[in-house]
């Protein structure tokens, strides 16, 4: 990938302190995002997916401890002011959710809330910011845009309100959009509705976007290159045709055999449970699940992502599983 | 084994509802299932798919009368349901159970596993040493026996699911209605839920009334599948046949929307995008339910509601148009 990287994370970790001590909830996240691509963040519950994103935009509460570095276009976020945050948030990096309705002011009009957002950013006129805001809600595909600006959220459905969130998102022309679990509320239906709004954005604004989600069919449908989470690191990243066509890593190809097919076959899940992050396991995090770990998996550091072939993968067996792999190809054929 | 456990037919739940009209209080009724009838097969699967609002979980509760039934009739081996005595029906309930969505709300968490799964014992008043019976169920379920005693805290979203189909199992039931019982669960956990659900359907012959929104899960396990839109029947038939040859335009439109987890399908599949949301139960739109969202809507569509008939084509449909175009709806494809 040739273009600019404009969201960088290094090392990245972030750590709750609780009552029984603390919790390791990202635990070294590393991650490229480029200017104008989509990138899918998988995981599922617990894996640190959003937290990752949440802590970097500063959102978490007080006891998470935020370290390592989170750049965009090299300023470095970590450890930054809340002053120099919100000069950030909202400006270079925007947010969505997956519940729009409690992201928005019941109170207020649904156009004066996006003339808010541009206005803590952008010097414009009241008159101004307003018809940018009824321009907005006509490029996120909001019918008759100068009269829903007069109207309240419980006026929207959901599918719409979501729509909002994200006209206020792309409201100060963010370089990257983060969008955590943007259609997990929604109907199926909506959901392709709000897919597309996505992917308008990303080809006519070219803004970079990042889209959590833990749903596998999304991240085939929108996103351009896959990050998998697992236990709070990430453990496999590929273009989104490898990750699916060539997964490398064991909990990656356990995701896939989970997946109902339309044939019908038989479903393999993964066994056992995800790990308590109060106390990760030594070595590989996935090793208690992962029917091809061995001794060596379950000692050190985690294994770092490594490129096997097509995809980076965190797997310290990933050239000799490969390597089964071909000479299983190899066998049938 | 074609004969059908579970018969419902012509079944009607209004829920009546204040609404405000500025200061007004009106009284509005919602109609969550309107008319709705199918038969569930014995050792088979019934699959129900909706979106929120199309009733599903409404139809679930109204055949165990959790919530009665406005009209209709629910017949379980032939037995009429509606207007049952209290006490006839609680010894129905011994052969048809339910296991709902949530396996952290429907566990009592000051209760333990083994306390859960013999409470069905001591409502039905059977009498006895069910300690075994628990230690079967739990080794049934994929749990260990030593689990009973433990409380449901200590265990994680699949394991408590399974402790749920567990209790349901108790009692040694011919039916069970799952309502969503696996959409809480992460997808790696979920599988193993589904193979569970499958291995007991064929060990004990049971029949299932499967509800769902997610189409693939409900593929996977359903002999017959059944989608409602607004308290109705769209569609319902052979699964198979369902999903590579729908004939209502919902069903199109709603298939066509699950992205598939394959990157070179969903880069060249054509898309039927549909406008708007599903409107609201309370004032459903005249004719046609469907018709406010649908591609090919005509005139008629708004005059008239169209019956749920098999025109020969395998599976009743309701749907004006679905004998003139059986294939596809003119689909506008959308550049990915």
């Amino acid at each position: 990938m040739s273009s600019e990287v404009v969201l960088s994370l290094r090392d990245f970790r972030v750590t709750f302190n609780t009552m029984n001590g603390p919790v390791q909830a990202v635990r070294g996240v590393d991650l490229d995002v480029h200017a104008g691509e989509m990138v899918g963040v998988v995981g599922e519950s617990g894996s640190g997916k959003s937290v990752t994103f949440l802590g970097l935009m500063g959102l978490l509460p007080k006891s998470a401890k935020v370290e390592g570095s989170g750049t965009v276009r090299g300023t470095e976020i970590v450890g930054a002011t809340s002053k120099q945050l919100r000069s950030i948030r909202g400006k270079r990096v925007a947010m969505i959710f997956q519940d729009p309705l409690s992201a928005l002011n019941p109170t207020h009009r649904i156009g004066t809330q996006i003339v808010e957002m541009i206005q803590a950013h952008q010097d414009l006129s009241k008159a101004a910011a307003m018809k940018r805001a009824i321009e907005l809600l006509d490029i996120v595909g909001i019918p008759q845009p100068d009269q829903r600006a007069r109207q309240y959220p419980h006026e929207f459905s959901g599918g719409m309100r979501q729509r909002v969130m994200i006209a206020m998102a792309i409201a100060n022309d963010p370089e990257v959009l983060i969008a955590d679990e943007p259609t997990t509320a929604l109907d199926v239906t909506v959901q392709a509705q709000i897919l597309e709004v996505l992917q308008r954005i990303q080809r006519d604004l070219g803004t970079a976007i990042v889209l959590i989600t833990h749903d596998l069919g999304v991240v085939a449908r929108v996103a351009d290159r896959v990050q998998v989470m697992y236990a709070g690191r990430p453990v496999e990243r590929a273009t989104v045709d490898n990750i699916f066509q060539h997964s490398a890593h064991p909990y990656t190809q356990g995701l896939m055999a989970s997946l109902p097919s339309t044939s019908g076959e038989r479903l393999i899940p993964i066994p056992g449970s995800p790990p308590n992050m109060l106390n990760p396991p030594p070595g590989c995090a996935f090793a208690p699940r992962c029917v091809h770990a061995l001794a060596k998996c379950t000692v050190g550091d985690p294994p770092p992502l490594v490129l096997v072939g097509t995809n980076e993968t965190a797997c310290v067996r990933a050239h000799e599983l490969a390597a089964e792999l071909a000479g299983e190809v190899v066998g049938n054929v | 084994m074609s004969d059908p456990i579970l018969e419902v037919s012509g079944l009607v739940k209004n829920f009546d509802v204040r609404a405000s009209k500025g200061l007004r209080v009106v009284h509005r009724t919602v109609q969550a299932v309107s008319d709705v009838s199918f038969d569930v097969i014995s050792g088979r699967t019934l699959g129900v798919v909706g979106e929120s609002g199309s009733g599903k979980t409404t139809l679930g509760r109204c055949i165990f009368r959790l919530i009665e039934p406005t009209a209709g009739s629910v017949k379980f081996k032939g037995q009429e349901l509606v207007g049952l005595k209290a006490s006839k029906l609680r010894d129905l309930r011994r052969n048809m159970q339910i296991v709902f969505q949530d396996p952290y709300a429907s566990l009592d968490p000051r209760r333990t596993v083994q306390d859960a799964i013999m409470e069905p014992f001591a409502i039905q008043k059977i009498k006895g040493d069910h300690k075994k019976k628990v230690a079967d169920l739990l080794e049934l379920v994929g749990l260990a026996p030593d689990h009973a005693r433990r409380f449901p805290h200590e265990f994680s979203g699949g394991q408590r699911q399974r402790i749920g189909i567990a209790r349901a199992l108790a009692l040694n039931p011919s039916l069970i209605v799952l309502d969503e019982p696996v959409s809480a669960l992460d997808v790696s956990i979920q599988a193993g839920v589904i193979n569970l659900l499958q291995d007991l359907q064929n060990e004990l012959g049971l029949s299932y009334l499967f509800i769902a929104h997610d189409l693939s899960v409900v593929r996977h396990i359903s002999d017959q599948v059944a989608v409602m839109y607004l308290g109705k029947i769209m569609e319902i038939g052979p699964s198979e046949q369902l999903y590579t040859a729908p004939l209502h335009p919902y069903t199109q439109a709603l298939l066509s929307a699950i992205p598939e987890p394959d990157p070179v399908t969903e880069r060249e599949r054509q898309r039927i995008l549909l406008q708007g949301d599903v409107p609201s139960p309370i004032n459903p739109p005249s004719g046609c339910r469907f018709r406010t969202r649908c591609p090919i809507a005509k005139d008629i569509c708004a005059e008239e509601e169209p019956a749920l008939v098999d025109r020969g084509l395998g599976h009743p449909v309701a749907c004006h148009f679905a004998d003139v175009m059986p294939v596809k709806v003119s689909i506008s494809s959308i550049a990915g």
